[in-house]
């Protein structure tokens, strides 16, 4: 792949990508979420049409518009969430989108089965149904799916993420023994240690670029953090805070699981103090969404404490369901204390109207009082929310991605509320992907790996390789 | 929308009533205009209109809230045995002891009846759809049950139970017409109802509950309490409803009491848009239609069916133009 650019709106996934895969070579592609690396694979793989740059395969110009096109030029994928059909078995699986013609060939289907996972080196039965399969075994129907199609190339997008670590090791060898059988395989991944034990060549994509390539020999893994997450600048660092004040959030022993049912969450022990905001930093897909769930009280926690002085304040990861999109920016800004609006059985619109103007302009919210929040821009749903939050006053604010999806505008305005709340003596715990938005905001950072918390740091002692690292998986 | 969907659907019905043997536009005047025309008839839609009200309402009130209770007509009947019951042992009680007695009883049987579907739902999130239609047939058994057995009119040995006592009968409103107390309490039901969902903090909680359930709990909206409230309030006037054909129009319990009112409901609820008083707009629609129908079968010869025809349509193409309205067709260029 030769400088491929993809863009989204304003924003470009892909700058002027260079790839390359040489057959028998797994080649990790390594970067932070938002990266790039499953939009350049989906460009690959014809689900994505491309702004500019060539691919070729083999060698000749490949022109790829659809997965047809890949699966005709040998690529083959396995996404995180597989394509397969639960109630029917293996081999009517991976014979889906290959019939070929009137009649089924069961028969067919079943000798391509057997071969691919013989080839795969690990049993698979064609006639048992999917739904009875586990996850790494249904991941291995998948990657038998592509090899029945002949694939050359063979693309797995964070093969890792639904597995437990038995399973990795299974996946692992599997694909070395592809490898050795002349398959180029792309291994796309935020693991730093899964990257070093499984790939022959890695590149690293950050912010949409390349930041280089290299031979797994000749990287070391800190290199390869630093190379995920950049050179930050120093600066953006405001004046330390105080030295805290009382905890206004405990947790101790939190423990949760994801809506799958697996652990998300393992044994999260922190302390936020008032006039503090305590960073958490990481990945997505490590915990993070499942913990600002279970302190906005919108999921259960399977173990451990919370304790918060009075009711925290939510600003929620994903705004669009988390506003009556139907109801106007007053009932939005005002849904939480509806019953102090009452005037004997009924309810005060007058009021309710005088306090929504007063938020709005104290706010900064671009839109009228009666207009339906789901037209509003995500900047200014972003600030009804706020708005709601913050009227409490609350002594303890739990933020989850704030400025995620905003322009620069309204990004600058929610953090010098963040600030400015924490000056007024909040204490805030700010969860997001966004490193330069934690390293800008907070005054102790931890970061979270794959459901606990390694390692802490004062904000001005921040080492960001040290940080990078800890994200990455290492120690 | 609803201008709409009724222009739609007699275009749409007009192949059928041909197939009937009637000139549409003729079919049409039967049923919609020659009811209007004289003081009687216009009654008799009045009375039509009644129970669909109350099932209207029940439903509506429901739906609003983003529980999508099926089972009205299940929990009318319960309303309907529980005024029975007090009607067959109300003895010479006076009207004004009874009759308040029996809305209260009835409305506590219909909420009964909608009870168990509410607590699946809301304890395992079992859908309702489901579980509140099927309790439909079981609520028609236990009226078949007690007619059957030991509330068969000893009388005339037929499967109906013996009249309710004069003090349980609702008041006539108007001499020589069918009119009766149950519209007063359908429209004071449709004022009170419209009052809640628009006027007050309850309403505005359970229509956002309605609209957006995870945006409701983010707002610390207790949603499963909201839903089992709609749920229970929604039975409860469907109940009433039972009551008022039991003591309003019948007069004693038979298997018969409830062609399908609950159904209609739904159909009168969507028409309606769920708006309280397009729902009372809609249910005048309908028991228009009803009545239609009887005056267009005697007149021009066709089956009565035609108006239930007509009105399932109806429910249909008010469901599709809702359709329409979220969604825009686009053309789509490769």
């Amino acid at each position: 792949m030769r400088g491929i650019v993809k863009r989204f709106g304003d924003t470009v996934a892909n700058d002027g990508v260079d790839f390359t895969v040489r057959p028998g070579t797994i080649h990790a592609l390594l970067g932070e979420n938002g990266a790039g690396k499953t939009t350049l694979m989906r460009v690959l793989y014809g689900l994505a049409a491309r702004d500019g740059g060539e691919i070729f395969v083999g060698g000749g110009r490949a022109e790829i518009r659809s997965p047809k096109d890949a699966i005709r030029h040998g690529i083959g994928m396995v996404t995180q969430h597989f394509s397969l059909v639960e109630p029917m078995t293996v081999a009517e699986n991976v014979m889906l989108g290959a019939e070929g013609g009137f009649r089924l060939d069961l028969a067919a289907a079943r000798e391509l089965v057997a071969q691919a996972s013989e080839r795969v080196g690990i049993e698979i039965h064609p006639q048992v149904r999917v739904d009875s399969l586990s996850v790494g075994e249904r991941q291995r129907v998948e990657i038998v799916k592509a090899l029945s199609r002949e694939a050359r190339v063979l693309v797995l997008d964070e093969p890792t993420a639904v597995l437990v670590p038995q399973q990795v090791e299974l996946l692992f060898e599997a694909l070395r023994r592809l490898r050795e059988q002349g398959l180029a395989i792309v291994f796309i991944s935020h693991k730093l240690r899964e990257v070093t034990a499984i790939s022959d060549e890695v590149t690293v994509l950050r912010r949409g670029q390349v930041a280089g390539t290299a031979a797994i020999g000749d990287v070391d893994e800190r290199e390869l953090a630093r190379m995920m997450i950049g050179r930050l600048a120093a600066g953006v660092r405001r004046e330390s805070a105080s030295a805290g004040g009382e905890p206004v959030l405990s947790v101790e022993g939190l423990e949760a699981e994801d809506s799958r049912g697996l652990p998300a969450v393992r044994g999260v022990s922190f302390e936020v103090r008032a006039g503090e905001i305590l960073g958490i930093a990481g990945v997505s897909g490590n915990g993070q969404t499942e913990l600002a769930e279970v302190l906005s009280g919108l999921r259960e926690p399977t173990g451990g404490t919370v304790s918060v002085d009075g009711e925290p304040g939510r600003i929620p990861e994903d705004r669009r369901a988390s506003v009556v999109g139907e109801l106007s920016v007053a009932y939005n800004l005002v849904l939480e204390d509806l019953d102090s609006y009452r005037r004997g059985p009924m309810l005060d619109e007058r009021a309710i109207r005088r306090r929504a103007d007063e938020l709005i302009e104290r706010f900064d919210i671009r839109a009228r009082a009666t207009d339906s929040v789901q037209g509003l821009s995500g900047g200014n749903m972003q600030k009804v929310l706020l708005a709601r939050v913050l009227a409490h006053e609350p002594k303890a604010l739990v933020v989850a991605q704030p400025t995620q999806g905003l322009d620069v505008g309204a990004t600058e305005y929610v953090r010098s509320q963040l600030l400015a709340q924490r000056d007024a003596g909040a204490g805030i715990l700010l969860i997001s992907e966004d490193l330069e938005e934690l390293l800008a905001l907070s005054d102790r950072l931890v970061v979270m790996y794959e459901g606990e918390l390694v390692g802490s740091f004062e904000a001005a002692a921040a080492d960001v390789e040290e940080i990078g690292a800890l994200m990455a998986g290492l120690r | 929308m609803p201008v709409a969907a009724v222009v739609v659907t007699f275009a749409l019905t007009a192949g059928i009533v041909l197939a009937a043997g009637a000139n549409p536009i003729d079919a049409y005047r039967q049923f919609l205009i020659t009811p209007l025309q004289s003081e009687f008839s216009l009654l008799e839609v009045l009375v039509s209109m009644t129970p669909l009200m109350f099932t209207g309402l029940a439903v509506a009130f429901a739906f609003r809230a983003g529980y999508w209770n099926i089972g009205a007509e299940g929990q009318l009947l319960c309303g309907a045995i529980a005024a029975a019951w007090l009607g067959q042992h109300a003895g010479g009680a006076p009207k004004v002891l009874v009759i308040p007695a029996m809305l209260v009883l009835g409305a506590l049987a219909g909420a009964v009846w909608a009870l168990p579907p509410a607590l699946l739902r809301t304890r395992f999130g079992i859908d309702e759809v489901v579980t509140t239609l099927l309790l439909n047939p079981v609520a028609l058994l236990v009226v078949s049950g007690l007619l059957n057995g030991p509330w068969r009119d000893p009388v005339t040995k037929f499967p109906e139970s013996p009249r309710i006592a004069g003090g349980a009968e609702f008041p006539q409103l108007v001499d020589r017409s069918r009119l009766h107390l149950g519209f007063v309490i359908a429209l004071v039901l449709a004022a009170v109802l419209w009052f809640v969902t628009t006027k007050t903090a309850s309403g505005v909680r359970l229509r956002a509950v309605g609209l957006s359930p995870r945006g409701a709990r983010f707002a610390r909206i207790p949603v499963e309490r909201t839903l089992l409230t709609a749920a229970l309030v929604s039975g409860a006037v469907a109940g009433l409803g039972g009551v008022s054909e039991l003591a309003g129009i019948q007069f004693r319990l038979t298997e018969g009491i409830s062609p399908g009112y609950g159904y209609t409901g739904v159909v009168a609820a969507t028409l309606g848009g769920l708006s309280m008083i397009g729902v009372t707009a809609a249910a005048f629609f309908l028991g228009l239609v009803n009545v239609g129908a009887g005056t267009a079968s005697r007149v021009l010869d066709v089956p009565t069916q035609l108006g239930e025809i007509i009105t399932a349509a109806l429910l249909l193409v008010a469901v599709g133009l809702i359709l329409f309205r979220r969604y825009r067709i686009v053309r789509v260029t490769a």
